[in-house]
């Protein structure tokens, strides 16, 4: 069984603050970290190493040095690393990002099943999974918690919605997102480390996906940013004094009048 | 590729190299550089006073039937016999988009055993037509035939945009809906219009809600969006009339590679955050599992929900699946009460989105107030009491 886990590397939100006067971002250097639904994702597919003995593939769309995070996921257990990096990609929207992704999973071939996190903690838009699933028709499931293998084909999978927990089954190649609920991120090991360190990752860029420049990054992407500003100041906040009993009173006041549903 | 640089306008003030998330702009003595690690975000462009900075611009594709597409549509969500309130208020912003481009608006509406009340509810809200599939097949949720009966919809109809509430379906099926008929998706929007050409403007929180950008879809049809619930006044047309119109759905639309085997409704009222108008949120100030009682009994009497910070669902006191922020679940009730939590920026940008927050801490600097809109200076453990009582008293309740 072959698994190709997608992962993100984002900027580490530890170093973001917002300036309380000028009310925009504040960035103290520019960290990266793999975004941590990613190790969800990545956490998922080594469970499936350990109990089913399938081999991994971590795959991600960045610049140069986002194969720093790929050798991050080589000390924790997985058994190949490939980065997807080129100019060309510069600017994609989720379409082009499936886009390239898809194309390195058919590159990589024989895949049974792609592993991503729910969505990335930057952009949030969690759409480039599903979108990949469309591109490469493998039937998917998203928000998954648990899974279980069925028989050589089939996987049941729990996925958390907004009611409750639905329990799917899906024949394989498939796709799945994850949630926090799939399992902590172990520590890396000392002997992956060291392969880690030494292991060299193949870059594939546009040509050798067979893809036409024209067809990733921003060219390539349909939706385009046209303005990016600040969030609207929240009004300023009203601080309530005085004894706890009379704060209680002011709080409850202050609710009713705003019309909260219950007070 | 990176953004442009216009060096007749740049002053070279250097305002742009701070705001950089990449860190690629330096300041050279005479010009700006941008590097390649440029991420075309933005945030320069924006923060730019003289304008001297811009992005390229997006492919520009086949751009020949655009004009083919007309009309405004509303993807409304049926679950278990009701329409989703979303759906009201998806139709309410959709109603003034349609307006604003004098088109008609539409619903569709997938389910099983769908009552004729439910089309006229949909029109009550500003539909002008209601298209029905129903089907046993679409009793229960399952993303390929979603997708591909509202794929084939669109093929057929060919509205110019598409909403659909950013709810665990609509952020489930809709990016493959958008990706097989190849157009552009927006998620988690929380402001739309029209701009002065006619298209969508999307807007929707990025980089943890620290920043807005609004997105176009310039060269593809539909200009598709997920809207995040709650944000959208839901406003009922009273008296206005709109058709029903019945689609059969062949065969084909309906094949599915995907088996439900089991749903499990939460029993858990308290768990279900994305659906609750009102959340009671602890931290770590809440010291043992135990207390979480009292924040129940407090969202129970507001018929809300509980949330945690992850460092309590870490003590283990609460099941992850109420835990609110970056790993957990991003939530936008009316009130949200965080109490006797820190407010770290990964609890933040999952609640920040919340109309009214109120932080209950014994620590006047903790983080949390910066973005509450009430503050609470207090012992939780006599204010919360204090506060359940008081609302007990409101509505003649012994406490």
């Amino acid at each position: 069984m072959h698994i190709v886990v997608c992962i993100k590397q984002v900027p580490d939100t530890k170093n973001v603050r917002i300036d309380p006067d000028t009310h925009t971002l504040v960035r103290q250097g520019v960290e990266s970290i793999i975004n941590p639904f990613d190790l969800f994702a990545v956490e998922a597919g080594l469970q499936l190493k350990d109990k089913l003995g399938a081999a991994v593939t971590a795959v991600t769309m960045g610049p140069p040095q986002a194969g720093d995070a790929l050798r991050d996921t080589l000390s924790l257990g997985v058994d190949d690393a490939v980065l997807l990096s080129d100019r060309a990609f510069a600017g994609s929207d989720t379409w082009a990002t499936a886009t390239t992704l898809s194309a390195a999973i058919r590159k990589i071939g024989d895949v049974d099943m792609v592993i991503c996190g729910k969505q990335a903690v930057d952009g949030d838009t969690a759409q480039v999974g599903p979108e990949m699933a469309a591109l490469l028709d493998f039937p998917y499931a998203t928000f998954v918690k648990s899974m279980e293998k069925l028989d050589e084909r089939h996987f049941k999978v729990t996925r958390q919605t907004d009611e409750g927990v639905e329990v799917w089954k899906l024949p394989l190649p498939m796709l799945i997102t994850v949630i926090k609920e799939m399992g902590e991120p172990r520590v890396p090991s000392l002997r992956h480390k060291m392969r880690a360190k030494k292991a060299e990752i193949p870059v594939w860029g546009a040509a050798d996906l067979g893809l036409d420049p024209n067809s990733v990054g921003l060219c390539g992407s349909f939706t385009q940013v046209v303005r990016v500003f600040s969030p609207p100041r929240r009004t300023n906040r009203i601080q309530l004094s005085g004894t706890v009993q009379e704060q209680a009173e002011q709080l409850y006041r202050h609710l009713k009048q705003v019309k909260v549903p219950g007070i | 590729m990176k953004a442009i640089v216009d060096r007749k306008k740049c002053t070279v003030c250097g305002v742009c190299t701070d705001v950089c998330p990449m860190g690629a702009i330096s300041l050279k003595e005479t010009e700006i550089e941008i590097s390649d690690d440029c991420s075309l975000c933005g945030m320069c462009v924006d923060t730019c006073e003289f304008a001297a900075l811009s992005l390229p611009q997006v492919g520009t594709g086949p751009a020949a039937d655009i004009a083919a597409y007309s009309g405004v549509w509303v993807f409304a969500e049926w679950r278990s016999g009701t329409i989703h309130k979303v759906s009201h208020e998806l139709l309410s912003a959709g109603r003034l988009l349609a307006n604003k481009r004098g088109v008609p608006l539409a619903a569709v509406l997938l389910g099983h055993r769908l009552d004729g009340a439910l089309s006229e509810e949909l029109i009550s809200y500003g539909a002008d037509v209601v298209y029905v599939v129903d089907h046993p097949e679409l009793a229960g949720f399952r993303d390929d035939t979603y997708a591909n009966i509202l794929v084939e919809l669109i093929r057929r109809k060919r509205p110019e945009i598409l909403l659909a509430g950013a709810t665990s379906i609509g952020r489930s099926f809709i990016p493959r809906v958008a990706a097989s008929v190849r157009t552009g998706l927006t998620a988690d929007c929380t402001d739309l219009d029209i701009s002065e050409d006619g298209l969508l403007l999307q807007t929707r929180p990025a980089f943890g809600g620290n920043v807005m950008a609004t997105i176009v879809c310039p060269n593809s049809r539909p200009q598709m969006a997920t809207v995040r619930p709650k944000v959208m006044k839901p406003v009922p047309v009273p008296g206005h009339k709109g058709s029903v119109e019945l689609v059969t759905a062949p065969e084909e639309w309906l094949r599915s590679r995907v088996e439900v085997l089991e749903v499990i409704p939460e029993a858990d009222k308290t768990a279900k955050l994305t659906e609750a108008d009102v959340i009671v949120s602890g931290g770590r100030g809440l010291r043992k599992p135990e207390n979480f009682k009292l924040l129940e009994d407090l969202a129970g009497l507001l018929n809300g929900a509980v949330g945690a910070s992850r460092g309590a669902v870490e003590e283990g006191w609460i099941a992850p699946s109420h835990q609110v922020g970056q790993t957990g679940r991003t939530v936008a009730p009316i009130l949200y009460m965080a109490v006797g939590l820190a407010g770290a920026i990964q609890h933040v940008v999952g609640m920040q989105g919340s109309r009214i927050i109120v932080a209950v801490n014994r620590d006047p600097q903790a983080p949390i107030f910066d973005v509450a809109s009430f503050g609470v200076v207090a012992d939780l453990f006599e204010f919360v009491p204090e506060f359940i009582k008081r609302i007990r008293t409101e509505r003649g309740e012994n406490s």
